[in-house]
């Protein structure tokens, strides 16, 4: 029993990781209806920046700049590379972001060094005992701030001029326009957000190990957490990452008492496996509008 | 005031949908634009909100004044700031907001305003008052169509485009939004009302012009084209004994039969 409840703590840590960088995928492809493949690279920028920062100002103040500075490159990013394509098919712009995570990805991978670099965190490894079940301080960090995270980002969907226009024109972008929304700021400020997500989200993965070039592959499984959620609904990403970490970690936990004849971890493949199994249910997702998933 | 000078308007590059148009909208009048399906209508008034450009549109001679000063090439944000909103054909509210969000974000442009707005709108609408909090999707179509104008007047607009408000809508209701119109001008806004329902249109209006494929057939007080012989027995469906597919059929076969008689 305390075995499951382990690896629920971590699979609740690891879920935080997937749910913010869903909702960074969520947002944008509301938006524009893209989904951007740039979120990795916001990711591992996010860490490796934060690295550097750490040491100078304390880990605190280095994740908030941090955060602010990938915001702001995931914003020019968007107002050079992807605004002058808007009007182009959408596979086109989803290409084109597959660029920008690859050209990204090599600039903040050459500050990453030969040393091993760590963020700075002051979790580590350490653990806690609840009741008998040892959870690691990271993983209650990453569940914590994730949930205060998205309780802004709802509060801000909900009662700001902006949140309240990026929903309207997520619903009817043209009616939106009429009423003197500024389509061009919406994109760039869907972007800014996912940027910033993705880079909290890049402090946590990274919490506790020194920093992985590989780091991006994480953010790969942001992509069956977004269908498994529902394309465009931000509850069902917060919903689906929770879901795909905790059964990812319960598997990886039972791994070789339920698959003895399996060498390799099946926790890799059950975000796969998860989505198609909602998917044969449900198509348009857990949470997803029914037509969206015909677009 | 806001003219249209000489407008020709092109989708895709290649298909006309305005060849020439003007017209003018004075301050505190308001003006009905009439026309058949594909007339150009529309068209029209996405020119003067600027959104054409998300049609694949662009208007390719002529142009739009507010005031004297050209403004056909701001961007929708801009003109609505300068006060010009258009209500778009078949309401096009955002269904999965509350009524209240709707306004909210109708007040996108003239944010420190929305809370006199908002009075002002839920004094036209009372119906809106108490379904503030519903989801918009389930209000009726008279409902929708009213918090369509409303979420327009949010931002309290100087101009206010019309296209088609009583689309789908029983004639009671069709009296209901008249009736509002007939308010919301008497309050100094000025109204282009494009209607297919020209005997509503015509009797409230100062002003009319009449389209077809894409040019001003008509340009005349909205009393005259009311009492024109022409418009009434193609519009208003009085006198007419065949089925006729043209403005200006009507007129051919009349001065025809004017001619021979
Ligand atoms: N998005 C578009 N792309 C291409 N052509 C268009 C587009 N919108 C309108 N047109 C064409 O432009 C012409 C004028 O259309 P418009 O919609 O302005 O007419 P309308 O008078 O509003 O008609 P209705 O009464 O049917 O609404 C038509 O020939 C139409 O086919
Ligand atoms: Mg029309």
């Amino acid at each position: 029993m305390t075995e499951l409840l382990t690896a629920v703590s971590i699979g609740a840590g690891n879920g935080s990781v997937y749910a913010l960088l869903a909702l960074g995928f969520v947002i944008i492809y509301k938006a524009m209806s893209v989904i951007s493949f740039a979120q990795p690279a916001f990711m591992l920028s996010g860490a490796v920046l934060v690295s550097h920062l750490s040491p100078r100002m304390g880990f605190v103040a280095a994740v908030v700049v941090g955060t602010i500075a990938i915001a702001v490159v995931a914003l020019v990013v968007e107002r050079v590379a992807v605004r002058p394509m808007v009007g182009k098919a959408v596979f086109v712009i989803a290409i084109i972001t597959i660029g920008i995570d690859i050209v990204v990805r090599v600039v903040a991978g050459a500050f990453v060094g030969v040393d091993p670099r760590t963020i700075g965190d002051p979790w580590g490894l350490d653990v806690t005992t609840i009741g008998g079940v040892q959870v690691q301080h990271r993983h209650i960090a990453a569940f914590v701030v994730t949930g205060l995270v998205v309780a802004l980002l709802f509060a801000f969907f909900r009662f700001t001029r902006m949140g309240l226009a990026m929903r309207a024109t997520a619903l009817d972008q043209e009616a939106a326009m009429a009423q003197g929304v500024d389509v061009g700021r919406v994109f760039a400020v869907s972007w800014a957000l996912a940027g910033a997500l993705a880079a909290i989200a890049g402090v946590f993965a990274s919490a506790g190990n020194p920093i992985d070039q590989n780091l991006w592959i994480i953010a790969l499984t942001a992509l069956p957490v977004i269908i498994l959620g529902g394309l465009d609904s931000l509850g069902g990403a917060v919903l689906g990452g929770l879901v795909i970490g905790i059964v990812q970690a319960v598997v990886s936990t039972y791994h070789s008492t339920w698959f003895p004849f399996l060498d390799t971890n099946s926790g890799a493949i059950v975000p796969y496996v998860l989505m198609l199994l909602v998917l044969l249910v449900r198509p348009q997702g857990l949470f997803g509008t029914k037509e969206v998933e015909r677009v | 005031m806001l003219a249209v000078n000489n407008l020709e308007v092109v989708y895709d590059d290649v298909v006309v949908a305005l060849r020439g148009v003007s017209i003018e909208v004075p301050d505190g009048r308001i003006v009905a634009l009439l026309g058949a399906n594909g007339a150009g209508k529309s068209s029209l008034l996405r020119s003067l909100s600027g959104l054409l450009d998300v049609h694949h549109g662009e208007i390719r001679k002529g142009g739009i004044t507010l005031d004297g000063e050209s403004v056909d090439s701001l961007r929708p944000a801009q003109l609505a700031k300068r006060g010009i909103k258009h209500v778009l054909e078949g309401r096009r509210i955002f269904k999965e907001l509350t009524v209240e969000e709707n306004l909210r974000v109708g007040a996108h442009a003239a944010p420190r305003d929305a809370g006199d707005n908002m009075t002002r709108v839920f004094d036209l609408f009372p119906r809106l008052v108490e379904r503030r909090q519903q989801t918009a999707g389930y209000l009726s179509g008279g409902e929708q169509q009213m918090l369509a104008i409303g979420r327009a007047l949010m931002s309290g607009p100087r101009y206010l485009l019309l296209d088609e408000p009583s689309l789908g809508l029983a004639p009671r209701v069709v009296g209901q939004i008249r009736d509002i119109i007939v308010e919301i001008n008497s309050q100094g806004t000025g109204v282009l009302l494009v209607e297919q329902n020209a005997t509503m249109a015509l009797s409230i209006a100062h002003h009319g012009y009449v389209m077809e494929t894409g040019r001003v057939v008509m340009d005349r007080p909205a009393s005259e084209l009311l009492a024109d012989d022409d418009v009434r027995e193609f519009y208003l469906g009085i006198g007419g004994d065949e089925e006729r597919t043209s403005f200006r059929d009507v007129k051919h076969y009349r001065r025809r039969k004017r001619w021979a008689s």
